[in-house]
């Protein structure tokens, strides 16, 4: 009997490849993606019923009131969250920066986000992805720039929100803009899409697939700046196929986390935001249910307006 | 008792690729419904747990007597299980240990072949016409501890992938993500004949 362990993949060719890190995607649909700063979080996550937890040293809010170059976590920190829960486990790298993406793989995550959020490494180029074995997510604004994520080897798109405002505007806003530029495609002759693939600045044959299908051929899930079950629901409703939590479950104030660790009472807030996004991401279709649990959520992160981030200060413009 | 019409098979759509187990069943000729509330369930004629986290789905089944509802209709109707939903299935779950429906007589080891990155595409034979099967493998469980009433369908080396106790089927793989759709087909023939 063969057994891996875990510390080197099986050679397999890019489609075989390619097909193993959209499946994990599949799997991850219609659930709620966690940031998570330490054990405690990461168990909060689990037990509130995360599909995943993105194990990070300072979630987007803090980031932003914190400045600073953002990195990597430390892998310490990423080991004790693979350890501490069952669910896959994510990571974030620096935009272009592929010797972390390398150190992330080699500690088993399941999943590198290539992420705005982290200040980039790499003001031109995106990381090749087709030469890892850890499937990669991206984050996407517009069609052209989903497309071209993939095109490196992306399995998984996420459509950018701001991340750490709990302000959902942008994430309506992107989320909006392609799939309304996917439907589009639809409606084009053949001769047309090479035109459409010029001005997405997209490669054709990724323009096709889209044309013939409506949809990007990996899943299609929501980011940035989701705080509550409404939000979530909201992005469901819009075509999100999952949902990713970044501040909106462990912070209290704009740099401030709720202390889960030796505050009853804060703990219990995160808990009750935690099920209760993860109860209307399931059941994002469904009022009644959606009224009952954004009920039992006792907090909401304070939150900043989008409107009130200067363009050079936002997180999603990061990305080429 | 054989249908007069095709098949309403729920998908639990809870978490995980329940739409592409919809697609299957659609492509193997039976009605898909997605069921996400125990109520669902009363006009089924059989019933899917597709792949995902099972951690995920029990938190769900936990509410409203769910888990209850879903137990009893596992024991009358025919219930398939790919991956997640085989750990649902089976009698007992190990690493970490969790409530499970009982359906099934295994014990489910979760992660069995490690993470993502040990997950893996294999085609293998197995005991269904029409030549080998191929499998997808991701985050995959590991069956052991079988029941004299278990009967194992293909392996993967010494492991049980693809297992049948009465009306009760169970994959460790995830045969909704190839194109091959003999397996769906195989479910719906024993939802239609049951």
């Amino acid at each position: 009997m063969t057994k891996s362990n875990g510390t080197h993949a099986p050679a397999t060719s890019t489609a075989t490849s390619l097909r193993l890190k959209v499946g994990l995607a599949e799997m991850l649909k219609g659930g709620v993606i966690m940031d998570v700063m330490n054990v405690e979080q990461a168990r909060i996550a689990e037990e509130a019923g995360a599909c995943s937890v993105m194990a990070l040293e300072r979630v987007p809010a803090m980031i932003r009131a914190e400045g600073g170059v953002a990195r990597m976590a430390k892998p310490s920190l990423i080991k004790q969250i693979i350890q501490a829960v069952s669910i896959p486990v994510m990571a974030k790298a620096r935009i272009g920066h592929f010797a972390e993406a390398q150190i992330l793989q080699e500690l088993g995550v399941d999943f590198i986000d290539e992420s705005e959020v982290l200040t980039p490494a790499d003001e031109a180029h995106h990381i090749d992805k087709h030469a890892f074995t850890t499937p990669f997510v991206c984050g996407a604004r517009n069609l052209g720039e989903a497309l071209r994520r993939i095109a490196e080897g992306a399995a998984m798109i996420r459509t950018k929100g701001e991340a750490g405002t709990g302000d959902v505007v942008h994430a309506v806003q992107h989320m909006r803009q392609i799939v309304r530029e996917m439907r589009a495609l639809t409606v084009l002759s053949e001769q047309e899409l090479y035109a459409a693939a010029k001005e997405h600045q997209a490669p054709y044959e990724l323009v096709r697939i889209v044309a013939q299908t409506g949809k990007l051929p990996v899943p299609n899930f929501s980011a940035g700046g989701i705080a509550t079950p409404a939000d979530a629901a909201l992005m469901m409703q819009l075509g999100a196929e999952a949902i990713f939590v970044g501040s909106g479950i462990f912070m209290k104030e704009r740099a401030t986390p709720l202390d889960v660790e030796n505050n009853p009472a804060e703990r219990a807030e995160a808990v009750s935001r935690a099920k209760a996004i993860v109860q209307a991401t399931t059941h994002f279709n469904d009022p009644k249910i959606l009224a009952e649990v954004s009920e039992q959520v006792t907090g909401t992160m304070k939150g900043l307006a989008a409107a009130a981030i200067e363009e050079k200060d936002q997180l999603q413009t990061r990305g080429w | 008792m054989t249908l007069h019409h095709s098949p309403r098979i729920g998908v639990l759509a809870i978490q995980g690729d329940y739409a592409a187990h919809a697609a299957a069943l659609s492509e193997a000729g039976a009605e898909p419904v997605e069921v996400r509330l125990p109520r669902q369930l009363g006009s089924l004629d059989g019933i899917i747990l597709p792949g995902g986290e099972s951690t995920t789905i029990l938190r769900f089944l936990e509410k409203d007597n769910f888990f209850a509802s879903l137990r009893e209709f596992c024991l009358k109707k025919p219930v398939f299980g790919t991956c997640a939903g085989s750990i649902l299935l089976a009698r007992e779950v190990r690493n970490p240990a969790q409530q499970s429906l009982a359906a099934l007589d295994c014990v489910a080891e979760r992660n069995a072949y490690g993470r993502q990155i040990d997950s893996s595409i294999v085609t293998v034979e197995a005991a269904l016409p029409g030549g080998p099967l191929e499998m997808v493998f991701i985050r995959a469980p590991r069956l052991v501890e079988l029941g004299p009433t278990v009967e194992v369908l293909a392996r993967r080396d010494n492991d049980p992938v693809l297992v049948r106790q009465g009306t009760v089927l169970a994959a460790t793989f995830h045969p909704e993500l190839s194109a091959d759709r003999r397996i769906h087909k195989y479910f719906v023939e024993s939802v239609v004949s049951a």
